[in-house]
């Protein structure tokens, strides 16, 4: 494992391409791969729909672009700008409030004239890259205070973003920043404490959920009191990935998706697509390269040299993670349906982009460090 | 930055540590989804192969084509039409008012097609056709032929209607089909009957409804969410009903309805030697094709109001006393009991007058008929002999002798709805009426009076039993089935249901020689019947009272309402010798025996027995 995390030693005098290009060779490969398994699944899932896929290309052609352009900037540079960065997204948020344009029910982009931008996904970097600034700039374990003032920077955005309501989005937020702070060495006693009030809380946040999201989190206790109406996406989706059994109905024979009883199947439930066609075997890959990524991201965030990156770089992954556990959760039945994507598989450009923007943040990491003597 | 070398191991160890927790966090995680994968890809997946299966695959039934009906000429009683019905897919329709309004421009649409097709119309699913009309005729489908480009989304869909070419010919016999009801539900197989929109509700066409069916196919077909069909899987073709082949002869059912001109009655004739029916006539009688595809309100009231209740099925529901069509049988019962002989004289003074008693039971001949033995008895009808006869005999030994012809039972006949008649007994008496039997219950019973009630085939089954010498058929009406397009015909088996006990074939010998008395001999009652036919034949005339007369009191038939008039009843059976046809008729409020409805039997059986020997 070692050797496999090891393959690039940091050795001044070998100038490899990935340091000239400031990428990271495993973490492109991987990614690579995955959104290649991604692709050939949304081409099966948009049922023959080549413009479909055509468009997810494109988009990875961008996603991908960005995560290069991302991975030239030298972190101490993007340390500097993060409070800039923080605030803008912050004023974009309370924009998108007073004049953001509503689609699906929520309000969430702001219309630039020349282009939709959604501020959410912005703050998905910008928490966590304001929270490690914050702390990064004094002794780790925080004290209680300074605490306090990271979790106002946290909570202040989640809550403007779940207010438009988009619970997905604010809850990967509110889990980047928590991950600064655990990775930053809140003491156990707290969590706990903070698990407590959570526990409490949720009544409280009951009440300002909205309709729909309670519907959500009643059909997840029980899906089956509503089968042709809310009950119907994790009863079809749990067929679906249950149908496929070991090894899978074999691509492009999978009938739930294709005789569209799946709904949402090229989006947030492509994850039963896989699960019907190539069974546990497919998401075993699946989650293989997903874990590798993960590691790999971990492991980038252990060798960083400042406490900014490796705050920022571990939450990142670990933000990568919960995309990926609420999603499948979702999926086959173990958590409430909340709208969030696959990442790198399901169909959709914002978030894909966002979330390459932060793995190119991570080979930046990777590929600017100072040489210290080992 | 203050960063210290001991800062900065110390945050390394720490972040390091962090990150290890983090890791083993998310693979706990990680692990509780491959749980909860592996339960549903291993353990539960059976299940969710069969909910997806479920999901996608729906089974079409296939109804079979129902089975036809002949005559035992290979006639055809019911067939199954072409019948066409217009269709429209609401998908394909731009404008639904419009097209509609264009429609009943080429094609006649009522407001109560209107209205079935608007119902429908909000709860089909869009790509699923709707009927709109059903029965188009020739003229309507020519019409929208030539229209048809006009319609897109509008189809003329071709199916299969019961249908009945002679229309009212043996209507009674042979039934009709109707859409399937609730009640019909309680009784069928659910599946078997899943595509099929109608079935047997009376006649032949019920009591042989399993046979006439056949058995469903099925089409399994996968769909998509919205249930559109996409493919065929699997295909089961169904398997058509069979045909029945009846033991009715068509054109003597014709010349037999026809016999009857505007009476009403019923005349049932059978094969002795068989129990096969022949005809099956009860007038007046209906157009099943009325009731195949629902009779509207008006008709049907106006069928359920008519004084001549043409729905009723007198043949086999029609319960009348048999009269004086009795007597053989009664005359049978006595010289075969040993209470009589066949030379034993009574003195018939035109009365008869129970010892002790006042009241007088009068014979229909006014000045009586003098000394009659067995055979003037019953060539004259003598009512005096048959009430001392009966007498003698006492009630308990006339039922029981009257019983083994089946009088009070039903025969068991293959149409349904039969009614049983009623044959009086002293236990009878005692159990419905709480009442002892009187010896005058006696007298009257002699005749064929009183409680006793037979259906005209019950008369017609007792006389062919009688021409048999006590070979006792079940009277039935199917003859064989077929299997659709087979040649070969599988005959329903009819074995005799009994033997009568014979104490001595002379007895059968002489009660049938006077029947032959009644038509061919000099004082006949129905001799002007039987003068001239070319074979030789034995019969016997009744006439039914259906109003019971006060005591000296003549009857007179201008005087009463036709509703309470006589019923005229006859019996026959012909060749004497060796019987192929025994008919019973029974013409309501016809008066005479011999006067209305011998001659209609007479009919009958010119036409069945010198047809038979012209066509061998």
């Amino acid at each position: 494992m070692s050797t496999l995390l090891d393959s690039h030693r940091e050795d001044a005098s070998r100038r490899d391409w990935q340091h000239i290009l400031h990428l990271d060779a495993m973490l492109l490969f991987s990614l690579v791969a995955l959104s290649t398994l991604g692709l050939f699944v949304l081409y099966s899932s948009a049922g023959g729909d080549d413009q479909l896929v055509l468009r997810q290309c494109i988009r990875l052609g961008i996603a991908f672009s960005a995560m290069a352009i991302v991975a030239q900037l030298r972190t101490q540079w993007v340390q500097r700008w993060t409070p800039w960065l923080y605030s803008v997204g912050l004023l974009l948020l309370l924009a998108v409030l007073a004049v953001g344009d509503v689609g699906k029910g929520a309000q969430r982009w702001l219309d630039l004239g020349f282009v939709r931008f959604q501020p959410s996904e912005m703050m998905k970097l910008a928490v966590p890259m304001m929270v490690a600034w914050y702390l990064s700039d004094k002794r780790l374990p925080p004290s209680p205070g300074r605490l306090s003032i990271a979790g106002a920077l946290i909570v202040v955005p989640v809550l403007l973003i779940a207010k438009q309501p988009d619970l997905g989005t604010s809850l990967l937020i509110a889990s980047a920043g928590f991950f600064v702070l655990f990775l930053a060495g809140l003491s156990w006693k707290l969590l706990g404490g903070l698990t407590l009030l959570a526990g409490a809380g949720a009544p409280v946040l009951w009440h300002f959920m909205r309709d729909y999201q309670r519907q959500r989190v009643i059909t997840f206790l029980n899906p089956e009191q509503d089968p042709l109406g809310a009950g119907y996406h994790i009863i079809q989706s749990k067929i679906a990935i249950g149908s496929g059994g070991l090894f899978g109905k074999g691509w492009l024979n999978g009938t739930q998706a294709h005789l569209e009883f799946l709904p949402e199947r090229s989006t947030d439930f492509i994850f039963a697509v896989l699960g019907e066609e190539f069974g546990l075997f497919g998401i075993g890959v699946l989650l293989v390269m997903y874990s590798f990524i993960i590691v790999r991201c971990i492991y980038i965030a252990t060798q960083a040299q400042d406490t900014y990156s490796r705050l920022l770089g571990g939450s990142l992954a670990m933000t990568f993670f919960i995309y990926i556990i609420v999603n499948t959760g979702m999926v086959t039945g173990l958590l409430p349906v909340v709208g969030l994507p696959l990442p790198m598989v399901s169909y959709g450009g914002t978030s894909m982009v966002t979330l390459m923007a932060g793995f190119g943040m991570l080979m930046s990491i990777h590929t600017h460090r100072k040489l210290l003597p080992t | 930055m203050r960063v210290t070398i001991k800062d900065y191991l110390f945050e390394s160890h720490l972040f390091m540590q962090r990150s290890v927790q983090a890791l083993v966090f998310a693979g706990l995680l990680i692990a509780i989804l491959v749980g909860r994968l592996v339960y549903l890809q291993v353990v539960a997946h059976e299940h969710y192969i069969t909910l997806s299966d479920d999901n996608r695959i729906k089974i079409l039934p296939l109804p079979p084509n129902r089975g036809l009906i002949f005559d035992r000429n290979g006639i055809i009683l019911a067939d199954n039409l072409p019948s066409y019905r217009l269709e429209i897919t609401p998908e394909q329709i731009h404008d639904m008012p419009a097209t509609l309004d264009e429609l009943a421009k080429l094609i006649e649409i009522r407001d109560v097609d209107r209205k079935r097709f608007d119902r429908l119309l909000a709860r089909t699913p869009a790509f699923k056709p709707i009927p709109l009309r059903f029965h188009l005729s020739d003229e309507e489908v020519a019409r929208f032929a030539i229209d048809r480009h006009r319609f897109p989304g509008v189809d003329i869909v071709a199916g299969l209607s019961r249908h009945y070419p002679h229309g009212p010919l043996a209507a009674h016999a042979v039934g009709y089909v109707g859409r399937v009801d609730e009640r019909d539900l309680q009784q069928i197989d659910a599946s078997n009957y899943s595509g099929t929109t109608h079935i047997g509700k009376v006649g032949v066409e019920r009591t042989y409804e399993n046979t006439l069916h056949g058995t469903v196919g099925y089409r399994q077909v996968e769909t998509n969410a919205e249930g559109r069909v996409l493919r065929t899987l699997v295909r089961t073709p169904p398997v058509p009903g069979k045909n029945l082949y009846l033991t009715l002869d068509a054109e003597l059912q014709h010349v037999a309805e026809q016999a009857f001109g505007e009476r009403t009655g019923a005349a049932i004739a059978i094969d002795p030697d068989s129990g096969a029916i022949l005809a099956f006539v009860s007038e007046p009688t209906y157009d099943p094709n009325l009731f195949v595809n629902g009779i509207d309100t008006d008709t049907y009231q106006a069928l359920q109001d008519d004084d001549n209740q043409p729905l009723f099925n007198r043949g086999l529901r029609g319960q009348y006393p048999p009269g004086s069509t009795l007597k053989p049988f009664v005359g049978l019962g006595g010289l075969e009991t040993g209470i009589t002989s066949e030379t034993a004289h009574t003195y018939c003074p035109g009365y008869y007058q129970l010892p002790g008693k006042a009241r007088k039971y009068r014979d229909w001949k006014r000045g009586g008929h003098g000394t009659v033995e067995l055979r003037s008895a019953i060539a004259q009808s003598c009512d005096v002999y048959f009430y001392d006869l009966a007498l003698s005999m006492g009630i308990d030994r006339l039922h029981d002798y009257l019983a083994q012809f089946g009088f009070g039972k039903r025969t068991g006949v293959d149409i349904s709805g039969e009614l049983p008649g009623l044959l009086p007994s002293r236990e009878w008496k005692r159990a419905m009426r709480n009442q002892p039997w009187f010896p005058g219950e006696t007298l009257i019973t002699g005749i064929g009076q009183g409680f006793l009630l037979a259906t005209p085939l019950q008369l017609a089954s007792a006389t062919a039993t009688l021409s048999e010498y006590g070979r006792r058929m079940k009277p039935h009406i199917v003859a064989s089935t077929q299997i659709s397009d087979d040649p070969e015909l599988a005959p329903v088996m009819n074995d005799p249901l009994m033997y009568i006990p014979i104490e001595d074939r002379e007895h059968w010998h002489a009660v049938i020689d006077a029947m032959h008395q009644v038509v061919q001999g000099p004082h006949g009652t129905a001799r002007k019947v039987g003068r001239d036919a070319p074979y030789a034949f034995a019969g016997k005339t009744g006439t039914a009272q259906v109003f019971g007369l006060k005591q000296e009191e003549k009857y007179d038939a201008a005087k009463l309402e036709e509703k309470l008039r006589d019923h005229s009843l006859f019996i026959a059976f012909a060749p004497v010798d060796d019987p192929k046809i025994a008919v019973a008729v029974i013409v309501e409020n016809g008066g005479s025996g011999s006067a209305v409805a011998a001659p209609i039997a007479r009919t009958i059986m010119d036409a069945y027995l010198i047809k038979s020997d012209t066509t061998p």
